[in-house]
């Protein structure tokens, strides 16, 4: 992006920002400006206070101290209607749209005076099909919410905003959600935003992402504001040390030496799940000692294939073998017991219970085992120790085991995803996704993590849909389009462009299966 | 006398349809509440209250319509304090329903005892009276039916079509079914949460108690104990089964109302004399609870009924 003049006027400015939560100060003295035509990103480890200080700017939170002023004007505090009116628009990281109502509804809603008779359908319609054309933003107005994809909800919730004719933009983590494709649509998009004038703060873990789209960073550390630099005099290894405070390196990976055929699939189909399609006649085998990475664009039977292993659902059709047997009564107890530990990829809605408290949601799948229970009762304070072994082990910042998961910022609540499943040592990890929404340094734990889970003989299936992640930790790699799985592929042996093609779905007629 | 000659008598369904009125009310108010997220189990003692106001402002000399307002109005009261609890404070609404019902009812007791301390009998009062619209009340069957009823029971018509198009054609009605749907995105539009839910509580509350002031003022003419028995609790059963959706409730209640009838005169038919009477008294519940099974499979429950918002919390 270029950058905007410099004289270009202030539109946002925050003024020594506040807030606390108990003991935590998630946002501590933070200010900054937002000009005109600007894309600021912000940066910061989870839990650095991003969306805390968005959520005030926007007013769903008070401020402890300090104001936010826009255009010149005090906004009051914890008034999202006053930020609303001022031109201040939000995209959630979780998404603000109800389901069961339409997108027009979603976007019309709040909009129109309480007392107006009718709400001006054909007139909004009008309107919205405008700013669709202006900003190409393509969704169905009268769809139900509840049947888009992550990609369409985030359009509706961006229409939303400049249906009230937001002047500032706010993205918490849009990325985080999109594929690599509706990311260069989203990106296109907050261009022409920029161009008709509209300013932007940008939030995203993936630096080179704030590389491409952004024209200033601000840095967030722990709450304090850390670093500010113009994009086109940093780099990502310079913002990366900034947001964590230390170098950050790739993590080294060794030679694997792989062992036994602990879960295989041969000719295994399963019934289509919704509009995501099912598996079809997929050969597979994760060995001991390695890690078989899955690439392809989501929404291509990746779902299927984690809920297999997982034994959420059966094959329809071939064999499936566990450690040698083909188990009978697969379910999710049975996957469990066999060592397989997973790591799903929706942390909110299958991975955690968000009112559970941090000890709860670490025996989850382990309130069973004994140590943690006897002749049925609770052994709690195992599994309070358990949680603080965790907690301790794998970084996760809270304020202790009983605070309940729902306060936790996303890249800590995957850290206790992470612990609880590794601290078992399991023999099969499933990890689905293992770093959406994880800050470098998080990310990068992760990363070693599951390589030292191999190095200890687990199988570890990775499902990613960055091709660089699967390509930099895997031994072995498998395509997934459509249902249907490539051979496996040793690491190096394919490009990037090459696993492109497949993962376009083009290399499947030249390589037919053996049915 | 065969069932099928009872269905074709027209007043068989003129009593189905005043047997219907005050579900149709109380049932619309439990849908507003509902919808806007909030489980109001408080209906039940709010429909013995509107019963009670409605029939002794008329007793002590109001006007009817007056009578309709005052028991709106007290229903409205209870609503507040229903919402109060429930939304800002964000206590259990099973917990805080069943208290409304429990207070709400005794307070009416104690009311009726202060009023009116010797009495034995519960006197009656001037009543609404039947309303022929005429022409159409000559069609066959549905005309005395539909068109010879009192002012009240077209008031229940009437509010149905009106609720049916608050709720999906102004923006009032989408303010009102976002809060129940997710309250995060109503809140992220700028709109108070607790303002939309408080207020529909109330409006429905009064609603409720104006089904309850049809029992008083437009069926039995006077007040006594235990009067509403249970419609309250069939009004909630009403809602599911309409899918939360007006014009279906009303069919609901409708239905409900004409096994109810239906009910009474088989029991006075040679069939009904070798049958014990309880079988009777049961069919209307038992054919609802087997019409809820088949039709509130499919039904799409307000996503966030019963989940309170807490402004600041994640
Ligand atoms: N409502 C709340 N109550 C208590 N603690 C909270 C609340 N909201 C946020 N926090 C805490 O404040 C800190 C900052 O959280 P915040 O969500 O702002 O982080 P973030 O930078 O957006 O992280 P991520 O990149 O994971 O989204 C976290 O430690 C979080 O647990
Ligand atoms: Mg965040």
């Amino acid at each position: 992006m270029t950058d905007p003049r410099p004289e270009a006027q202030v539109v946002l400015r925050l003024e020594n920002i506040t807030k606390r939560f108990g003991k935590l100060t998630a946002n501590g003295a933070i200010s900054f400006d937002l000009r005109q035509g600007e894309v600021i990103a912000l940066l910061g480890e989870n839990g650095a206070g991003k969306t805390t200080l968005m959520n005030i700017l926007f007013g769903h939170y008070t401020p402890d101290e300090g104001h936010v002023e826009v255009f010149g004007m005090r906004l009051p505090a914890g008034n999202p209607r006053a930020a609303l009116a001022a031109g201040v628009g939000m995209v959630h990281q979780h998404f603000t749209l109800a389901d069961n109502m339409t997108v027009l509804e979603n976007i019309v809603l709040g909009t129109r005076s309480i007392w107006r008779l009718g709400f001006g359908r054909a007139q909004a319609r009008q309107r919205i099909v405008t700013l669709m054309e202006d900003y190409g933003l393509r969704v169905d107005p009268d769809a139900q919410v509840g049947s888009l994809s992550v990609g369409e909800r985030q359009r509706v919730e961006i229409l939303k905003a400049l249906f009230r004719e937001a002047r500032i933009l706010i993205l918490d983590e849009p990325t985080a959600v999109l594929t690599p494709q509706e990311t260069d649509d989203l990106f296109a998009t907050m261009r022409k935003a920029v161009a008709l004038g509209l300013s932007v703060i940008f939030i995203s873990h993936k630096l080179h992402e704030v590389m491409a789209i952004s024209s200033r960073v601000v840095v967030l550390r722990h709450g304090k504001l850390v670093a500010e630099a113009k994009t086109s005099e940093t780099d990502r290894a310079a913002m990366a040390q900034m947001m964590v405070g230390s170098e950050v390196a790739a993590p080294v990976v060794r030679r694997a030496d792989p062992g036994a055929a602990l879960v295989t699939l041969a000719g295994v189909s399963s019934p289509d799940i919704g509009s995501a399609p099912g598996l079809k006649n997929v050969d597979l085998e994760l060995r001991a000692g390695q890690i078989t990475g899955l690439a392809g664009v989501s929404g291509n039977g990746q779902t299927a294939l984690a809920d297999l292993i997982g034994g959420l659902i059966r094959p329809a059709s071939g064999t499936f073998h566990v450690k040698g047997d083909a188990p009978r009564g697969w379910s999710p107890h049975a996957a469990i017991s066999a060592g397989i530990a997973r790591i799903p990829e929706d942390r909110h809605k299958t991975g955690t219970i968000a009112d559970f408290d941090l000890t709860e949601n670490a025996v989850l799948e382990l309130y069973s085992r004994p140590g943690f229970s006897r002749h049925g009762w609770m052994n709690w304070r195992a599994a309070r120790d358990f949680a603080a072994k965790i907690i301790r082990g794998y970084d996760v910042r809270c304020p202790g085991p009983e605070t309940r998961i729902r306060l936790l910022s996303g890249g800590n609540m995957q850290k206790l995803i992470l612990g609880r499943v590794l601290e078992t040592a399991p023999s099969v990890v499933l990890a689905n996704q293992p770093v959406r929404g994880l800050d470098i340094g998080a990310l990068t734990y992760v990363h070693e993590q599951l390589l030292a889970a191999r190095d200890r003989g687990a199988a570890v299936l990775l499902i990613s849909e960055d091709l660089d992640e699967v390509t930099a930790l895997s031994d072995v790699i498998h395509v997934i389009s459509e249902g249907r799985l490539s051979p496996g592929f040793a690491r190096g042996a394919m490009t990037p462009a090459e696993l492109g093609v497949w993962m376009a779905g083009d290399g499947f007629e030249e390589a037919p299966h053996a049915a | 006398m065969d069932i099928l000659d009872i269905l074709l008598q027209a007043s068989f369904w003129t009593a189905a349809i005043r047997i219907a009125s005050p579900l149709i009310f109380a049932a619309l108010g439990e849908l507003i509440c509902e919808r806007a997220g909030v489980l109001n189990l408080g209906i039940e003692g709010i429909m013995v209250v509107g019963a009670f106001a409605g029939w002794l402002t008329v007793y002590l000399g109001g006007g009817l319509w007056f009578g309709v307002a005052v028991a709106m109005l007290s229903g409205m009261a209870f609503g507040l304090v229903h919402g109060v609890l429930t939304v800002p404070f964000g206590l259990s609404q099973h917990v805080v329903g069943l208290g409304i019902t429990l207070l709400a009812t005794s307070l009416t007791y104690y009311c009726y005892r202060l009023a009116l301390p010797e009495v034995t009998s519960p006197p009656k009062i001037e009543a609404f009276q039947p309303l022929e619209i005429t022409i159409l009340s000559d069609i066959p069957v549905i005309g005395p039916a539909l068109f010879n009823q009192t002012p009240l029971t077209y008031l229940a018509f009437v509010l149905v079509v009106a609720v049916t198009l608050v709720l999906y054609r102004t923006p009032m009605g989408l303010a009102l079914r976002a809060a129940g749907e997710d309250p995060a995105a109503v809140e992220a539009q700028g709109l108070s949460v607790s303002a939309i839910r408080i207020c529909a509580v109330m409006v429905g509350s009064g609603f409720m108690a104006v089904g309850g002031a049809f029992l008083t003022m437009s069926a039995f003419n006077s007040f006594f104990f235990e009067m509403v028995n249970g419609r309250g609790w069939i009004c909630i059963a009403l809602v599911v089964f309409g899918s939360w959706k007006p014009g279906k409730t009303l069919l609901g209640a409708v239905l409900f109302a004409a096994f109810d009838a239906l009910q009474i005169r088989v029991q006075q038919t040679p069939l009904g004399a070798d049958i014990p009477y309880q079988i009777f008294l049961m069919a209307p519940y038992i054919l609802s609870i087997l019409a809820l099974v088949v039709m509130s499979r499919r039904a799409q429950v307000p996503a966030a009924l019963m989940v309170p918002f807490n402004k600041g919390e994640r």
